[in-house]
């Protein structure tokens, strides 16, 4: 292995040109992925992330297994996994445990599927780590319509679901229909999961949906730029990833995951200093009460 | 009947019981707009669950509950009429927002979208509710990083948000000193009489809403006592509602409630942390 096999810039333009459809597909999911991914945190749904993307790895490798398109199964697999968990797993413990019960079933179920799968060993092991696959015209259409489903559905309910998740009971009181919004919000993670999984795998779909929004929230604790920093940082690793991954002949996913890495390193330290000299103007000594 | 004769809440013939125990039964409040009730208990007699049940999060085992005369319960969880000042003060300390950005789910939290094009409107109005609980200077400082007392202001300004005909306050005096808890006191006294707002405050100390409260709720054992502070604070009253002898004494301004010295009955205080030290000294 050389250095060339890592990062080989040679030809790259044509490269791009070739593969301008992962890049696209990149940014949609970094936009996306951010913008869930700040839910995630608040929420404390790391695991069910990344339960959800075991499951739909299941989905999928039983989608490859039955030549069906792996979209369809990932997509089943984790909407399957978010309506099981979003209806078992109110409290934070019950869900853990759920989770924890339910993802190696559905890796173990994924790997009978790959291991039954007589055709190419690319497709196996990209389900797992992603690869740059290079998503055809149609593969984007899908994963651009779902991602404005996602969208739409986070602009019209970010209030709500803000308010639901920092402040449950105060939210109920005032009318917002807390407890129906978290299985809404399962579904949207669970579409987003699915989309990820193709492109950077099942097993690191949390540097898209947790790294991000965790390094934003070191930085940040404003409601308008968390969501911001978060979607800039994802973008950032999933379009950086896929534009260094593009010369080499490593899978697209060390890219990102050291990209997202990187960044949250960064992030924790200014927020270290940040910490240490108080965060925000306060009088020295704050008003009693 | 005029419009500010109609009852901001009333609770008809209102039960609550977890299986066979009972938290209390046949409750009738009518609350006026701007009267202040302080609801007095010991520990389960179901004081929180009253507020639970008024939000709409409780359901009664029988009776009604309307507030600004619209039933509670059904499809109708919450009111926007209600503001409602929590219990537990502290927020999850992963909570990555701001003191304004609380205030705000507290104005428009609500509603749907993303409320872009009315952010300033909304700045304004968050900037106006900090100044009116005196925590202006707090209005960047993230929530995690406040002290018990500055908490609860922030937590009235969100309580405050909706323009609430009826404020609702789950011991807000908990884990606050006697200065910070006089200065919340004041404040909600304050607002209430300004705004005709009416104040339902679940309290452990009766002494800390002492000459503002205009009636008291008293819950025990299943029953309760509901009138003039001076009226239910009284020895008779109260050793009739706990069905054994309680003194009351009133001292420089504040009342102490102990279970009367009495060799031969059980000494348990009634009040299980309601005026502990008190009841120690005094008894």
């Amino acid at each position: 292995m050389s250095w060339r096999d890592v990062i080989d810039f040679s030809d790259y333009g044509a490269l791009v040109a070739l593969l301008h459809n992962s890049i696209i597909a990149g940014a949609v999911l970094g936009l996306v992925g951010g913008l869930v991914g700040v839910f995630v945190m608040m929420r404390d749904l790391s695991f069910a992330v990344h339960g959800t993307s075991e499951l739909s790895f299941a989905g999928a490798a039983l989608a490859l297994l039955l030549g069906v398109d792996v979209v369809i199964g990932s997509v089943i697999g984790s909407l399957a996994a978010a309506l099981i968990f979003g209806a078992l797993g109110i409290k934070a413990r019950d869900r853990s445990s759920i989770i924890g019960v339910l993802m190696p079933f559905g890796l173990g179920l994924g790997v009978l599927f790959l291991s039954l799968y007589k055709g190419r060993g690319a497709n196996k092991f990209g389900l797992l780590t992603g690869q740059i696959v290079s998503v055809d015209d149609p593969g984007l259409a899908w994963l651009t319509a779902v991602s404005v489903v996602v969208l739409l559905a986070l602009a019209i309910l970010w209030r709500p679901l803000l308010f639901a998740t920092v402040d449950p009971e105060i939210a109920a009181a005032r009318g917002v229909p807390v407890r129906a919004l978290a299985p809404v919000f399962m579904i949207l993670l669970g579409l987003t999961v699915a989309m990820s999984v193709k492109i950077i795998g099942a097993l690191l779909v949390l540097a898209l949906l947790v790294t991000p929004a965790a390094a934003a929230m070191r930085v940040t604790v404003s409601m308008l730029w968390v969501p911001v920093l978060s979607v800039i940082f994802a973008v950032t690793s999933m379009v950086g990833g896929i534009m260094l991954a593009l010369g080499g002949r490593l899978p697209i996913s060390p890219y990102i995951t050291t990209i997202s890495f990187v960044i949250y390193l960064v992030c924790r330290l200014i927020g270290r200093a940040r910490t240490r000299r108080g965060w925000a103007a306060r009088p020295a000594s704050p008003r009693p009460g | 009947m005029s419009l500010d004769a109609r009852p901001v809440l009333e609770l008809r013939d209102a039960t609550l019981a977890h299986g066979d125990r009972v938290l209390w039964h046949d409750l009738d409040l009518q609350m006026r707009p701007g009267e202040f009730i302080a609801v007095l208990g010991g520990n389960g007699s179901g004081k929180s669950s009253l507020l639970k049940a008024i939000i709409g999060q409780q359901a009664l085992t029988a009776g009604s509950v309307m507030v600004a005369g619209k039933p509670v319960g059904g499809a109708a969880r919450g009111s926007r009429a209600v503001g409602y000042v929590p219990q537990r003060i502290s927020l999850d300390p992963a909570a990555a927002l701001r003191v304004r950005d609380l205030v705000r789910l507290g104005v428009d939290g609500h509603r749907l979208g993303p409320g872009i094009f009315t952010a300033r409107r909304t700045r304004r109005r968050v900037d106006a509710l900090l100044d009116e609980v005196g925590a202006t200077a707090l209005a960047d400082a993230p929530v995690s990083q406040l002290s018990g007392g500055e908490m609860q202001r922030v937590r009235i300004a969100e309580a405050l948000a909706g323009e609430p005909e009826l404020l609702l306050c789950d011991e807000p005096l908990a884990a606050l000193d006697i200065g910070q808890s006089r200065r919340i006191v004041t404040l909600i006294d304050e607002y209430r009489r300004s705004h005709g707002t009416s104040v339902l405050f679940v309290t452990h100390d009766i002494n800390a809403v002492l000459g503002i409260a205009d009636r008291v709720l008293y819950l025990a054992g299943g029953r309760f006592r509901l009138g003039p502070p001076e009226e239910v604070l009284a020895s008779a009253t109260l050793t009739d509602l706990y069905g054994a002898p309680i003194d009351v004494f009133r001292t420089q301004g504040r009342v102490i409630i102990v279970a009367a010295a009495d060799p031969g009955a059980d000494r348990h205080d009634p009040h299980a942390g309601h005026d502990h030290e008190q009841a120690t000294e005094a008894g």
